[in-house]
This record gives C-alpha cells, structure tokens and sequence, in this order.
C-alpha cells in the first residue's frame, strides 16, 4: 500500500514556515500530522534529523521545496510537545517517534491479552513482539524500548508487571 | 602673535601636558614670526612655544584665547600648518614678544609634521574646555572674563558682542581662504552658527518683551530657515507650528488628485518627490513633510499618514476602504494562483513597495500565506 501524501505537501507554502500565528498553527498541525503518518506507514520508530531533511517527508522534489532545518526542529519541538517525540541525545541528532503513545500501545496488547484468555500468563518480551501469536497485531514488530515503555505505561495502571528473568524480561499481565 | 605672553613654560599644579611637538615655527598671520624653529607644547590649558636653542625664550597663551582653528595642507616646499584664530588682546596680558599684530590669526608650521597628532589634541581639548574647571594658581588671563578659573558665561551684551565678533572673524576668514576651506573646516563653522542660533534663540526667549515683534517674527523664520525648530511656538502650540498646519492644508488640496489615480494611497517618498517638484523653490524639508502630514487628522482633512508594520509610511485617503484592498489582493492572487510583490505591482500598476505592503496586510489578516525560497517570496491564497 503506498503513502498517501497529504493535499499540503504539494503546497509550496507549506515548507515555508509561517509568520502568521493562526496560519502557523494550522501548518504545524498538519505537518505533526504529516510526520507520524508516515513514520507509522513505514514503521520508522527512530529518526535521525539529517536524513530526515533529506527523505521525501521533508523535502519534495517535485515542487523543488524542502523544509529548513530551522524549520523541522520547529516541527519536532512540537511533537514533542505533544509526546510523540524524544530525544535521544543533547545535540537533538536522534530522536524517537512515538507515533503511538507507550500508553496508546499498552492498551492495544492489553486488549489482545485479555481477547485471548491470557490474562495472568507471562510472555516473554520477544513473543510479544515477534511471536507467531501475535502476527497480524499492530504491534508485532514493535521495537523493544518501544514495547517496555507501554508496558512500564501498563504496569502504572497496575494491569501489569515486568519481570527480570535469566535471558531477559518478561511480563505478567492482571 | 600679540595674544602671546612671556613664560617661564613651567606646568601649574592643575595643569598637563598633552602633546608636544618639535619643529614648529610660528607665524603672525601670514608671517613668519621673528622667532626661530621651536616646540610646541599643548597642555590642557594653554599653548606653549620654547625656542630649542634658547629655552628662555618660551611663549604661552591661554587656550581661551582660541576661537577657532583649522588645518591647512602642505604644498610645494611648504610644510602642513595649523591656522588658529584668536579673540581680540583681553585688557590684562601679560607682555609678550609682540605689543600688537595686524593679525587675528596665527599660525603653526610644522617642520618635522606631526600636525595630525596635534590637530587631533588640539580639538580634543578645545572640546573638553577643561581649563574651566580647574583653575590655575596663577591668574591667567582667560580672554572672557576677569575672573579666574570658573565656569563663566559672558552673559548680556557683552556676550552678544562677543558672538557676533566670532562670527565676523569666522565670516572673513571662510571669504579670505574660500580656495583654501576643507570639509573640517565647514563644519566647525557649522557647529559655531548652530550654537549661535541657540543661544540667541534662547536669549529671545527670554527678552520677550523688550525685542519688536516683527524682529521676533524674521528672527524665528531665519532659525527655522536654518533647521532649528522654533523652541517658542512648539511650546505654545504643542505639536506643529503655525507654518506647518498651513502646509498640511496645502497638501490636503493638492494630494487629492494624485492619491485618487494611484488607488487612495502613495507612498511618503512619492509624495516629497511629487511636491517639491511642484514647488521648483522654497523646497520642503523630509521633516516638515511629516509633520505637516501628521496634523491631517486633527485639521479634519481627508488625509491620513499611516505607518505599517515594516516602517514605510504613507498618506492615504480616509475613504479608502481597508476590507476592499484586502479582498481585491486575494481576488488577484486566486486569480493567478500565486504572486510575487513585483507581478502583483505590475498588475495593479503600483509601486512595488506598495504592493508588497498589501500582501503583508493580507498574509496578517490571514487571506494570504507565503512561499520563501530561493526562487523568491511568493504569496498564495491562505489554504491551511
């Protein structure tokens, strides 16, 4: 299935960041939004800022516009904002996208969990992920850090529990 | 060279010394002096001159002394000079080589240059006046007033009498030497009949009552001839003056036409070049448009300046109507798509300046959203 661009990015003002606050927002939104479509169509859970300006996401060929750097920090900040993003260093290189909340994916695995009567059963973190089980889940694949966070998000809500066990981690589920 | 006194060339208490240089001859006017070749020493209160191979012979006289004073550059065989011209002899000189000279004026050779360096002091403290505040053991003759050392100001007539003779002397000297006048000396000049002006304003000021009205009357347009506002009219008429309200009339009758052609609004440079090329003479000055323009409102003319957000100011008509300026900048730029200020200028025959304000006014009131690249600045129709 291929990604549907948004009608924005073939609006040339669209890489030009707006100095109309009302205009301003409206861009942002739709590029946050721009930004996690595409990283979840492409299951990309970590970007690396340079590239990023280089994909097709930030930077359209066929209309010759691309994002500033200025800008895509703008557009970062505010995913961030909104705790789709992490940095993972100081010089905001790297960062993690969440285009999911840990929260939002604790609840899917839980559903899944609780669907199939496994409630009180404990799974290692790999056959979450990558279990036959679990394939055609959404969140088969998931990354690791990705999958501890929801599950940290699970055990907050007290619907979980990690375990440390010799080869690993594994989790309980209430 | 009359204004010279003896001296024993020792600094006093209070007083330094800030440049000294050798090679210097001294000329009464355009004379050489009958003195040799010698030092010249500057210190913050006076101009010493010490014979080298006689250092009896040593001359001094008080910087006070000095009206004004200017450069003259070295020529074939002549060494760079320093022309200084110098109030009349005070009554309580101490003798000196000469008991009098034809000359107001002095001069100083230098031999062995140096004469930028000393120049460069010499304005320094002849700004600085420090003289004034500190005073000297010995009474020095200070040339304008008996006493010594304080802070005075010839004040009355005297003062008066005294001004004019520095004008009188800086008259003649920039009618002698016209070839010779630099841009330094200009504006020394210029400095000199400003802070006249001010002072006599003042002084009008303040002898309200005993001057004629009509002196008062040609007095005050001379200033404002000269650039300097009217301190007594501002004071009494708050904002504007009576010469500018006049004006603002004058400009409400003859923008109309003009404002109507170009679409109710012209820029403020448009409209100095538009008026003064009307006027051929007696031009107006940038200041005095603007302050004429700003009285628009208050006069009730159908006038107004406006300023935007840039700075770029214009007179525009008060019927001209925001709303329709805006829709009509949409209408053009959903008509073609996308505009630069230049198309849209082109299009609606407008100043580019204009035009680009218009797009800005619709981008803020968010009609319009911009596309900045290296292609240029580009508006379109605001989709988001």
């Amino acid at each position: 299935m291929s990604f549907e661009w948004p009608w924005q990015h073939s609006f040339p003002p669209f890489f030009t960041l707006q100095p109309n606050v009302d205009t301003r927002q409206k861009q942002l939104a739709a590029w946050c939004s721009l930004a996690l479509t595409y990283c979840r169509h492409h299951k990309l859970y970590t970007l690396d800022v340079m590239e990023a300006q280089e994909s097709p996401m930030f930077n359209n060929k066929k209309i010759e516009r691309k994002l500033s750097m200025e800008a895509i920090q703008v557009v970062f900040e505010e995913l961030r904002k909104k705790g789709n993003l992490e940095w993972l260093d100081k010089n905001k290189s790297r960062c993690l996208v969440m285009w999911r909340r840990p929260e939002e994916w604790g609840k899917l695995i839980y559903q899944w969990v609780s669907k199939n009567g496994m409630v009180n059963t404990v799974f290692t973190l790999y056959e979450l992920s990558n279990g036959d089980d679990t394939e055609g889940e959404e969140f088969h694949g998931l990354e690791d850090w990705m999958l501890l966070r929801s599950l940290q998000a699970l055990q907050a809500e007290g619907k979980a529990e990690i375990i440390t066990m010799d080869d690993g981690k594994g989790v309980k589920f209430f | 060279m009359d204004r010279f006194s003896w001296s024993n060339g020792l600094l006093e208490i209070n007083e330094t010394l800030v440049i000294q240089q050798r090679g210097v001859r001294l000329y009464d006017g355009d004379d050489k002096a009958k003195l040799d070749v010698g030092v010249a020493l500057l210190s913050t209160h006076r101009l010493i001159w010490r014979d080298v191979k006689n250092h009896e012979c040593c001359i001094a006289m008080p910087l006070s002394q000095i009206i004004f004073f200017e450069e003259q550059a070295a020529g074939i065989g002549k060494s760079a000079k320093i022309v200084i011209h110098l109030y009349p002899v005070p009554a309580n000189k101490e003798p000196g080589p000469y008991q009098h000279s034809k000359y107001p004026y002095i001069k100083l050779s230098f031999k062995e240059h140096g004469q930028i360096e000393f120049y460069r002091r010499l304005t320094e403290e002849m700004t600085q006046k420090r003289w004034e505040s500190t005073s000297l053991s010995q009474p020095i003759p200070t040339g304008t007033s008996p006493q010594v050392g304080r802070k005075t100001h010839a004040v009355g007539i005297i003062g008066i009498e005294r001004k004019i003779d520095e004008i009188n002397t800086v008259c003649l000297f920039t009618n002698h030497n016209r070839g010779h006048q630099t841009l330094c000396s200009a504006l020394v000049l210029l400095c000199k009949m400003v802070e006249l002006s001010r002072s006599i304003a003042n002084k009008i000021k303040d002898k309200q009552g005993d001057i004629t009205e009509d002196e008062t009357i040609r007095f005050k347009s001379y200033l404002l001839s000269m650039g300097i506002a009217d301190p007594v009219t501002r004071e009494t008429h708050g904002s504007g003056t009576h010469y500018h309200l006049q004006l603002a009339k004058q400009l409400g009758d003859m923008l109309q036409a003009p404002l109507e052609e170009r679409g109710g609004m012209m820029a403020l440079t448009e409209v100095y070049c538009l008026v003064n090329r009307a006027r051929g003479m007696e031009l107006l000055s940038p200041e005095d448009l603007v302050n004429a323009c700003k009285m628009f409102e208050s006069l009730k003319l159908p006038l107004r300046l406006r300023v935007f957000d840039s700075g770029v100011m214009v007179v525009q008509l008060q019927s001209h109507s925001e709303e329709e300026m805006i829709a009509s900048a949409l209408d053009n730029v959903s008509d073609k798509g996308s505009l630069t200020a230049e198309e849209f200028a082109k299009l609606l025959g407008l100043s580019v300046l204009l035009s680009k304000e218009r797009l800005l006014l619709a981008e803020k009131m968010g009609h319009l959203c911009r596309d900045d690249s290296v292609e240029g600045l580009r508006f379109y129709p605001n989709l988001f």
